[in-house]
Order: C-alpha cells, then sequence, then structure tokens
C-alpha cells in the first residue's frame, strides 16, 4: 500500500488509480458540500445567509491555521499537541507587549512569530536529533507554553493599544454578495483579515507539500521512514523542519487568534490541539503519516464546525451536543478511512465496484473497454 | 563492579528512580522537615497521618492506578488512550447516578463501582475495537470518547454537577476509623498487587509483550493479537473506573468538567517517565507507578515552593523534558561513550551497547 501510495504521489499519471490522499480528499469536500447543501434545504434561512457561511472562516481562521501545522506534521508521522498551548502564550504576549511595553502592531507580529518559531526549533531538535517521542515533547510545550501564559499575566487582558484596535477591526468587504437586513437593506458579506492569512497558509502549505523536494520528502518520512532513508532522503531534518512549521504556524495561528478576539487570556485555545488534529483526520490526513493535504485540512475545519451550526439549528442548543455529534462525526470519518484504505490495501476494493464508479481516469476506462 | 548493580544500572528504572531521588534531595535541601510525617486527629476524630510524603502518595493514588493501566494499553498497541479523564467521569457519574437513587449502603457503594466499571469497561472495549479490529492508531481511536466522554457524563445525570454525602463514601475518599493511612493509598497498593500477580502467574505479560513489540509474529505464533489488545483496554476500563470512584469519593460530588481534568497527559507522562517506549512492546509497571509518583511529587514541592497553581505547569514541563532527555537513547549512548574515554575503557562501552 505504502509503495502504491508514494508511486502515485510520484509521477501523479494518468495510468495510476487515484492516490489515497486524493481519494480521501474528495471524500471530505463531497461531503461537507453535501452537509450544507442539506442544511441550506432543511433549515435554508441563516445557512442561506453568506455571511454565515463565511463566519465559519472568521471565527475558525486561526484554527485552520494550526490544523495545516499539524497536517505537515501528521504527514511526516509526527504529533504537535502544543499549538493549542502557543496559541494562548501568543496570545497573551503580545497583549502586554502592545499595552505595557508600547509595542508596535510589526513588533506584535514579530513576537507572534518568533514564539512560534522558538517552539518548533526546540521541538523539531529534541524530536529529531535526540530522538525522543513527539507526544511528550510537545505535550511538554503544551504545558510550558500554558504555564508560561499565566505567568505573563494571570489575569485575562484586552488590547487597548489604538493602532491595534483599528487593525483588529479592519474589514474586508466582499463587494457582490450579502443579504438583506430587517428594514430591507443590504449587508455587505464581511471578512476579517485573519482569514486571508489563513487563506494564504492553506494556498502556501498546499504549494509547499506539493511542489518542493521538502514537501515530498515528507511524504517520503510519513509513508516509510526506512525506505526514505534508504533513497538518501535526509530524515532528520525533514522531521525537524516539519516540526519548525508547526511551530511557526502556531505561531501565526495565535497572532489570527488575537486579530479574532483581541484578548489575551490563558483559557484561549482550549483543546484546539485536538480540534486540530480532528479536523485534520477527517481532512483525509492519516496519523500513520504518508497521507494527507492542506485543502483537506481546510475543508475538515469547515466540516467540524459546520456540524456545530446544524446542531443548532436543529434545534439541540444545549452545549454538549455539540461535542456529542463531534464525537460522532469523527467517529464516522476515522472509520470511513480505515475501511476504505483497507479495502484498497486488498486490492478488492476497486474490482467490487460498478464499472462506472471505479477508481481510474477515464482515458483509462476507456482502455479497458476497448 | 558487582554483577547486581551492573543490572541495575543497565534497567529502565535507573532514570525514574534517579529523578525521584533526585527531587527527594532538592526538597530535604529546601526544608528538612518536608517529608516529616505527623500524627493528627481529623475533624472526625480519627487518628490520622498527614504530611507533605502523605499527600503525595495519597494525591497521586488515581494517577497510579490509571497509569498501570495506560502501561498496559502502550505496551500492548503501541499507542495511548486520551480518552481516560473523559472515560473516568463518565464511570464517576454512573457511580454517584446508581448512589443517588438508592440509600447508601456498603453493598450499594459496592453496586454503584460495579455499575462504573461495567460502563466503563463497556466503553473500552468501544475504543479497544476500533484499535483491534479496525485498526486505527489509538490516539485517533480515543479522541473520539475524548470529545464525546464529559458531554455523555453530563448528560448521565440530567445536567447536573450532584453531591452525595454519606460517612461510608468518606471510607473510601479519605480515611477507615482505625486505620491511619488514607484509603486510596490502600487501593492502589491492592490494585498494584493484584495486577502484578495476574501478570505473574498468567501469560498477560509475555502475550502482551509479543503483541507490542511484533503484532504480526505473534499472530503468527498462535496468540490472540487483537484480544490481548481489547483485552488491555478492557483492563484500562476497570482502573479509569476505580480512579473515577475514588475522585468522587474524595470530593463527595461528581463535575464532569474537572473530574480528573488532564489526567490522560499525566498518565502518559507517568508511563513514558517510567522508562517505558512509547511505542508498544516491553513494560515495567513499577516504572509507571514512579512515574505518577515523580509527577505528584513535583507537583506538591511546587505548591510548597509558592509557584501559584496555574504556573505550575511550565516548571512541570521543564522538570519533564530534563527527565526525557537524560533518559533519550541518544543521550545516554553519548554519556557512556563520555565515560569510556574519561576512563579510558572503551571496550565496556560496546559491551554496554
Amino acid at each position: 500500500m505504502i509503495s502504491r501510495n508514494f508511486s502515485a504521489a510520484i509521477s501523479g499519471g494518468k495510468r495510476e488509480p487515484i492516490s489515497n490522499t486524493g481519494l480521501l480528499l474528495s471524500i471530505t469536500i463531497c461531503t461537507f458540500i453535501g452537509m450544507y447543501v442539506l442544511a441550506m434545504l432543511i433549515w435554508g434561512g441563516g445557512f442561506l445567509n453568506p455571511q454565515q457561511f463565511l463566519d465559519i472562516f472568521n471565527n475558525n481562521a486561526f484554527l485552520i491555521v494550526i490544523s495545516c501545522g499539524l497536517t505537515v506534521v501528521m504527514i511526516a508521522g509526527g504529533i504537535d499537541i502544543s499549538v493549542g498551548g502557543i496559541t494562548a502564550l501568543v496570545t497573551m504576549a503580545c497583549v502586554v507587549y502592545l499595552d505595557d511595553h508600547g509595542g508596535s502592531v510589526i513588533g506584535s507580529m514579530g513576537l507572534a512569530l518568533g514564539i512560534g518559531a522558538a517552539f518548533g526549533l526546540v521541538q523539531g531538535i529534541l524530536i529529531s536529533y535526540l530522538d525522543i517521542q513527539p507526544f511528550i515533547v510537545t505535550l511538554a510545550g503544551m504545558f510550558f507554553a500554558k504555564g508560561m501564559t499565566t505567568i505573563v499575566s494571570v489575569a485575562p487582558r484586552t488590547a487597548v493599544h489604538e493602532a491595534f484596535v483599528a487593525f483588529k477591526q479592519f474589514r474586508i468587504v466582499i463587494p457582490g454578495i450579502g443579504s438583506f437586513g430587517k428594514s430591507g437593506n443590504f449587508i455587505p458579506a464581511k471578512i476579517e483579515i485573519g482569514v486571508i492569512a489563513a487563506i494564504a497558509v492553506v494556498l502556501a502549505v498546499t504549494a509547499i507539500l506539493k511542489w518542493t523536494r521538502f514537501g515530498r520528502n515528507l511524504y517520503a518520512v510519513g509513508g516509510n521512514k526506512q525506505s526514505a532513508l534508504m533513497l538518501g532522503i535526509n530524515v532528520k531534518r525533514t522531521k525537524f523542519y516539519s516540526h519548525l512549521l508547526s511551530g511557526f504556524l502556531a505561531g501565526i495561528g495565535g497572532y489570527v487568534y488575537l486579530l479574532h478576539t483581541g484578548a489575551g487570556n490563558a483559557s484561549n485555545a482550549t483543546a484546539a490541539e485536538m480540534q486540530a488534529i480532528a479536523s485534520a483526520i477527517i481532512g483525509g490526513t492519516l496519523l500513520t503519516g504518508g497521507v494527507g493535504n492542506a485543502i483537506g485540512t481546510l475543508f475538515g475545519v469547515l466540516s467540524l464546525k459546520n456540524i456545530n451550526n446544524i446542531v443548532i439549528a436543529s434545534g439541540l442548543r444545549e452545549p454538549y451536543w455539540q461535542s456529542i455529534t463531534t464525537g460522532l462525526i469523527l467517529c464516522f470519518f476515522i472509520l470511513l478511512q480505515s475501511v476504505v484504505l483497507a479495502l484498497r490495501g486488498k486490492g478488492s476494493f476497486n474490482q467490487q465496484l460498478p464499472e462506472w464508479l471505479k477508481f481510474r481516469d477515464k482515458e483509462d476506462s476507456k482502455d479497458l473497454t476497448s | 563492579m558487582d554483577n547486581g548493580l551492573k543490572k541495575f544500572s543497565r534497567s529502565q528504572l535507573v532514570v525514574p528512580l534517579f529523578s525521584l531521588f533526585l527531587l527527594i534531595v532538592f526538597n530535604l535541601i529546601r526544608d528538612v522537615g518536608f517529608f516529616s510525617v505527623i500524627v493528627t486527629t481529623n475533624n472526625e476524630g480519627n487518628t490520622v497521618l498527614s504530611g507533605n510524603l502523605i499527600s503525595i502518595l495519597n494525591g497521586a493514588s488515581e494517577l497510579a492506578i490509571i497509569a498501570i493501566g495506560m502501561t498496559l494499553v502502550t505496551a500492548s498497541s503501541g499507542g495511548q488512550d486520551i480518552s481516560v479523564g473523559a472515560a473516568a467521569a463518565i464511570a464517576g457519574s454512573v457511580f454517584v447516578r446508581v448512589l443517588r437513587e438508592n440509600q447508601i449502603t456498603m453493598p450499594i457503594i459496592l453496586a454503584a463501582f460495579l455499575a462504573g466499571c461495567v460502563v466503563a469497561i463497556i466503553f473500552g472495549s468501544f475504543n479497544g475495537t476500533l484499535v483491534a479490529a479496525f485498526k486505527i492508531q489509538p490516539m485517533i481511536a480515543t479522541l473520539i470518547l475524548f470529545t464525546a466522554g464529559r458531554p455523555i457524563a453530563y448528560w448521565i445525570n440530567g445536567g447536573a454537577t450532584p453531591t452525595v454525602s454519606s460517612s461510608l463514601l468518606n471510607y473510601i475518599g479519605s480515611f477507615i476509623p482505625g486505620i491511619p493511612i488514607p484509603t486510596p493509598i490502600i487501593i492502589v497498593i491492592i490494585f498494584g498487587v493484584l495486577v502484578s500477580l495476574v501478570l505473574r502467574f498468567t501469560n498477560l505479560r509475555l502475550y502482551t509483550q509479543a503483541v507490542g513489540i511484533n503484532e504480526r509474529s505473534a499472530r503468527l505464533t498462535g496468540i490472540n493479537a487483537a484480544g490481548i489488545k481489547l483485552l488491555s483496554f478492557m483492563i484500562l476500563g476497570v482502573c479509569v473506573a476505580i480512579s473515577g470512584s475514588i475522585g468522587v469519593s474524595r470530593i463527595g460530588l461528581i463535575n464532569h468538567e474537572t473530574l480528573l481534568l488532564d489526567i490522560e497527559m499525566d498518565a502518559i507522562l507517568a508511563v513514558a517517565i517510567g522508562g517505558n517506549s512509547l511505542g508498544g512492546g516491553k513494560f515495567s509497571l513499577t516504572g509507571s507507578v514512579i512515574g505518577a509518583y515523580i509527577i505528584q511529587a513535583l507537583t506538591i514541592t511546587l505548591y510548597a515552593m509558592k509557584v501559584s497553581s496555574t504556573a505550575v505547569k511550565a516548571y512541570k514541563a521543564i522538570v519533564i523534558i530534563a527527565i526525557v532527555i537524560i533518559s533519550s537513547p541518544i543521550v545516554k549512548e553519548y554519556a557512556l561513550r563520555l565515560r569510556g574515554r574519561l576512563l579510558g575503557k572503551p571496550k565496556e562501552v560496546t559491551e554496554n551497547q
């Protein structure tokens, strides 16, 4: 399975069946679109409002960013659970820097990126060069970040720095779409700056994964470390860079979070690491490594958050329903992936399907029929 | 060098024991009376032991029990169960629910505990089935229950945080009259002895290690690999139910949000600090239990040093990183090579490796 996956990833040729990454990605995208269309048909109302769709982005831009970092690490076969902690630390450090130390907006951005990169650097060294289990290192990283957040300031802080507040409240109006308010006035749809950053991160990570040597190395290392080593790939350096990138993205994620809420709080982004892992899994990334995609992760976040909207729309307003349905959706995707990959691995899945559903390109099936 | 000592110096318990020793020495230097145990009388008129040592041993009870189960799961499946905190909240909720619907007597407490056990085993089997039959990574499989577990616990008691008060429950959570040692410590000892007896007189240890080291070859030699994995998750379920019941008995109420919060992280740490590989295979329960006490000792030490409870995590992280760096194979190898160079005995170094 690994070799097939790897060869499919390298060649991308037309005669190859769709790669595992592609298959899981298409399942995720189809599920999200299906879910959203269904919600629009059943509940209409809010789901037809473009602003509500964009609000999924507005509210979860930081989650998209940190999930992308996790995707990179998970493709290389690792795990990073420090991202939520780093997010909280970045928000708090930036607020304190802006308000108490007379910092500038640019400086706070630099601080956020610096904190993230520093965490990534240390964790990367410990994991790849000292060969310590990533779970333990990043768990300690999470503890450290959360502890440091309260050392920086125990009380929650809200940023009052003028330039920053102006920057935070800046909205980008999307021309042409919007909704009509109660008095019939047109309210254009708006997105926050963080969303632009999140989309940029998704595109950048996709490009890195697809077109750079580092990106291809990640899949090779995650697919089979031993063969990657035999191919002459520097496994340790690849793992190191994956954690560095994840830490860096967590820094960006923290700043995006701050742009959304404008407050530093030790309880910011609680359990975000688990949501990020869940999003990556729903997006088709395997924790075993070697399979995954940043676009999938984006749709993973959207699916995860859309569930919450649907649960609320269907009248289950108790907060615990959201967690239970999230668990169920996660269960569904995990089982689906497991079954699909197991059947594909045996090679029997493809044969059982009717001709028109086979995972082959059109030209390929023409060859078969002729 | 004595042969026994040499054997010990290669054992995986060296680093955890050494860390524990350092912690104790540090505390003794800081405050000579840190570990003094005082005999006092508590509110109910019992003669009880108190002091930092007792509070370390007492406070780590839940963690030690869960660490035992987590070690087995880690050894057999090569992954960790991150849903133990949530599962403990569920088991605790069931425990409280049964207690609240009946007059509290000793048999009812036992029945409530058994009910909690059964529910925890069912949830353990759910995780175990995902891992063993569907071949899903344990961390991912248990992420489901991690997300949904505490809300389920909330739901069991109808969305409230009910209290149960009974002197009988205090016997479990604090002291039995006439016995000066806190009951949770006694429960840990009984449970630990029980598990080690099971491991000694059955093939469980051998089979678990075989499955963890190489699942395929274990299966080919006739071991039911999936069954062993499932069994380890069910044992963890029992551990979780015991811990959940202790946790509830301590404070006499169930708060689904805070009961044994973050214990999954601490339990995994305990397993790692105990020198066990998180990738499965050979394991040492003693190591994990020592790991649990190290974590608790560290926490109590930091509290004694007037570190605020929220900032404790940062210091904990530094100590943990130090411990795992010392025990990482690469650093060990480097230290051995350094020692060989200093002592001029390169031959022994190759032997050690």
